[in-house]
């Protein structure tokens, strides 16, 4: 979380709120659906659970349109390098969602095949537990998000490790 | 696109099938062919095309230095085969079957490409890639690239026991949780010896065949919208979600449920569970008709769907294709019917075959299917035996709570149930079940002790994704994507 | 709770000739019997020398498949005459790694005949020092992923085969990993703390 304590001046908590006001509520999910989290990320955005309430339907299929990505699934170590490339080619700002224990940890299969953490590969803003989480944990996980972005700053630096 | 390869100073012929041939050529050679075509703005498009291989690289070396697996543009070995080892085509397209790959010896390499599908594309159903040669709009050459979701599930079942085994399996297909558990069980039962009661049975027919369901109804919603029908995406969901509400209630979880077990299943039925199916059964069916409604005599549906992604039954037998794939084009294979695992002979339903083997048949026998399911499911509700849903061996079923408390016995097997886990005699095994995408099959090889020596598995997708030249070879790129969804691979199916 | 599978000390030491004095096939449960009721089993057994077979039941269930034994040398023509013959579905290719036992790697084939309702498991084994099985690939075109797959995850070559590149590892991958002197490859995950920089 932004750990900002300093008293801001009007101005800027003005203009930086109405930024974060903007980016909260128009993030468009990059649809880069890996193994199970994939299924229930698409229930999430169907009819029943209905992800629109939140601004956050669009799924865009192009990474360039893209300011969130929700890692859907276990990361191989052949996908590592493609995964890394799809967040490179997002604009800025952008932020990860980790969906699910194998995105965030490697779930149940610690072995040689996958990316123990896709942090290791990409900064994570949230992580979202469960195997796979219900549509009610990841909307929990963005709408926490949302708010980590309505108290945070305007500049961010991402991309760093 | 059409002049990214320059000829001038590249052997025509295997160079270009490289993706980068472009990048190797001299820049004074490309001007020279710019201004050769174009003599009136020559001096721009040089200036562009500097401009634009200037941002590739900045692009590519700032990736590779923030992250060193970045930007492996060389394909190594996955690259597709040069143009000259012909024999390699003869196999991709099956040897016993007719080679219906064609090569027009005066199309020039100009005019052939080298196009990309995925990993990360929105419309391949996981992240599969397809490395296709175009000609034209017109694909020549199809070659699935899989191992994006390679997780080592086969390695891990090594190391865990039989007991832990179902949570490992389930997410192998993970939208057919209950079949992965239920042929892995029965492979383990199969080397054990032992049998389970008939309400284990019945349970497990009626969650495998539910299971069918949901996964049809996901097959409808993502085929749907991939050839552009996108209210079958909101339509099958919405079915679907009855489906997982009752897994849910019954197992405690929405998708990987680890419910079928070796000796059984893992809990009774719920309090209520005949109203929950009773319910279900009235809601798919009549969503089901709303699809036949909506798309069966829709024209932009049957023109993308009829006579596209052909496979012929000779095709589909030397690739292992079974499932719906293999029914739609015409035969009537069912291992339900032909090896009939669990009681389910006893329930009535019919298998439904096409004749085409076309899209369009595809997605009437999967209709058809769902239909079918709800019937057994129907037959299972009406005729639930009584009694336990477990294998009362204690070698295999923990106690119940109460007994621990009662015998001294029970402790102790309890106690080697969960440090040691179920032992399996030596043996090797092979046992297949009929899965929503054809042959889930599990062959497992056991030295004694309490876990698998060795796990392999028969995956549908897997042999689904290797049939897929077959189905896509001369036909349109945009027929690839309806191909694709439905051949209805799961990419966890096929890497594990 | 005795086995070292997965280990990396497991394999420290032992190398194939040591473990050399093992049985020399480990299927015990196979025999020499007179042929089976099966026309088609029958025709297979008696064509070639040295297949051994058994007849096994799936569970909770009628139906039957047959586990063959072959040797390496009459693999491909084992194979085209079980096509020819009727058992022309493809199904499965499965490569093992019987660790201590002498002919090391086992690769069975699953082939199925729709028109006669039988199926077949057909296994055979080939040594440490020479993983090499002839390809299948000519015999069925089904054969082409799951051959690439053996090789990538056991490492048996299929000389003959057209593309016997890795398939689900990267290319760059070194060993296979379904070896059983291969570790598992697991590493203790660190749960870190929530930056505080984001």
């Amino acid at each position: 979380m932004a750990g900002v304590s300093k008293e801001p001046g009007f101005l800027v908590t003005t203009l930086e709120k109405g930024v974060n006001w903007a980016r909260t509520n128009s993030m468009w999910p990059a649809s880069f659906g890996l193994a199970c989290c994939a299924i229930e990320m698409m229930g999430t955005g169907a009819a029943h659970n209905d992800l629109a309430r939140f601004g956050m339907e669009v799924f865009r299929a192009s990474p360039r349109q893209a300011d969130l990505m929700i890692v859907a699934g276990r990361v191989s170590q052949k996908m590592a390098p493609v995964l890394r490339q799809v967040y490179d080619q997002m604009a800025e700002p952008k932020w990860v969602i980790s969906m699910g224990a194998c995105a965030s940890s490697g779930g149940m299969f610690n072995n040689y095949a996958l990316v123990q953490g896709v942090d290791q590969v990409v900064p994570v803003d949230m992580y979202v537990p469960g195997c796979p989480p219900g549509p009610q944990s990841l909307m929990h996980g963005i709408l926490s998000l949302q708010q980590q972005i309505m108290d945070g700053e305007i500049r961010r630096s991402t991309g760093v490790l | 696109m059409t002049d990214v390869h320059d000829t001038s100073d590249i052997d025509a012929g295997e160079d270009v099938l490289e993706e980068d041939a472009a990048d190797g050529r001299d820049p004074e050679n490309g001007q020279d062919a710019e201004n050769g075509q174009d003599q009136a703005n020559g001096e721009d498009t040089a200036s562009v095309e500097t401009e634009r291989r200037h941002l590739h690289e900045v692009w590519v070396s700032g990736t590779e230095e923030r992250f060193p697996f970045s930007a492996a543009t060389n394909e190594g070995a996955q690259e597709l085969l040069p143009r000259e080892e012909d024999p390699a085509l003869a196999i991709q397209a099956g040897v016993a079957v007719e080679d219906d790959y064609v090569t027009e010896p005066e199309v020039s390499d100009e005019e052939r490409q080298i196009i990309n599908m995925g990993p990360q594309h929105p419309s391949t159903h996981g992240v599969l890639r397809l490395q296709m040669e175009l000609e034209g709009e017109t694909i020549r050459r199809v070659k699935p690239i899989v191992g994006y979701l390679h997780t080592g599930m086969e390695k891990t079942a090594e190391v865990l026991n039989y007991a832990q085994g179902s949570t490992n399996v389930t997410r192998m297909d993970y939208l057919a949780p209950f079949h992965n558990e239920l042929v892995y069980s029965l492979t383990v039962e199969q080397l054990l010896g032992i049998d389970v009661p008939e309400r284990a049975n019945a349970i497990r027919v009626l969650m495998t065949e539910l299971n069918r369901v949901s996964s049809h109804l996901l097959w409808a919603a993502t085929m749907g919208m991939d050839i552009g029908a996108l209210s079958m995406m909101i339509y099958g969901w919405r079915e679907r979600e009855v489906c997982l509400d009752f897994f849910e209630k019954t197992t405690g979880l929405r998708m990987n449920h680890n419910y079928i077990r070796p000796g059984g299943v893992a809990a009774d039925l719920p309090d209520g569970w005949e109203d929950d199916v009773d319910n279900l059964i009235d809601v798919v069916n009549e969503g089901v008709s709303e699809y036949e409604e909506l798309l069966n005599e829709n024209p932009i549906f049957l023109d993308r769907t009829m006579g596209v992604g052909v496979i012929t039954p000779e095709e589909c037998k030397q690739y292992g294709v079974t499932g719906p794939i293999a029914r739609a084009s015409g035969l009537a294979w069912d291992l339900r019917k032909a090896a009939p695992y669990s009681g389910i002979d006893q329930y009535e339903f019919d298998v439904p075959t096409g004749l085409h083997g076309d899209v369009h048949d595809r997605y009437l026998v999967r209709i058809a299917e769902i239909r079918e399911s709800l019937r057994i499911v129907a037959q299972v509700k009406e005729s639930m035996p009584r009694g336990d849903y477990r294998n009362p061996d204690p070698k295999v079923t923990p106690p119940p709570r109460k007994r621990i408390d009662e015998s001294m016995e029970a402790l102790i097997h309890h106690f080697k149930l969960f440090t040691e886990g179920i032992v399996v005699p030596p043996g090797t095994a092979y046992q297949s079940v009929e899965g929503p995408r054809g042959e889930l099959g599990c062959y497992l090889v056991s030295k004694g002790g309490a876990r698998p020596w060795r796990m392999h598995w028969r995956a549908p997708s897997f042999a689904a994704v290797q049939a897929l030249p077959a189905m896509m070879t001369d036909s349109l790129v945009a027929d690839v994507v309806a191909a694709l969804a439905s051949a209805d691979p799961v990419l966890g199916d096929v890497d594990r | 709770m005795s086995d070292q599978v997965g280990t990396p000390d497991a394999a420290d030491g032992l190398t194939e000739e040591s473990l050399a004095e093992g049985d020399a096939v480990s299927e015990g449960a196979m025999s020499e019997r007179a042929l089976p009721d099966s026309e088609l089993v029958a025709q297979l057994v008696s064509s070639f020398e040295g297949i051994t077979y058994d007849i096994r039941s799936y569970a909770s269930s009628d139906a039957t498949y047959t586990m063959l034994y072959v040797p390496v040398a009459d693999w491909v023509a084992f194979a085209t005459m079980a096509r020819d013959i009727g058992f022309d579905t493809f199904i499965d290719l499965a490569a093992v790694d019987h660790f201590r036992d002498a002919p090391r790697f086992e690769v069975a084939l699953n082939l199925l005949s729709m028109d006669t309702n039988e199926r077949i498991v057909a296994s055979t084994r080939v040594p440490y020092d020479h993983p090499v099985v002839p390809t299948l690939t000519g015999v069925f075109a089904g054969a082409n992923f799951y051959e690439r797959e053996a090789y990538d995850l056991i490492g048996i070559e299929f000389p003959g085969h057209p593309d016997l590149t890795r398939i689900l590892l990267p290319d760059d991958w070194e060993g296979h990993p379904l070896r059983k002197d291969f570790a598992v490859g697991a590493i203790p995950v660190e749960f870190k703390a929530g930056s505080s920089d984001l």
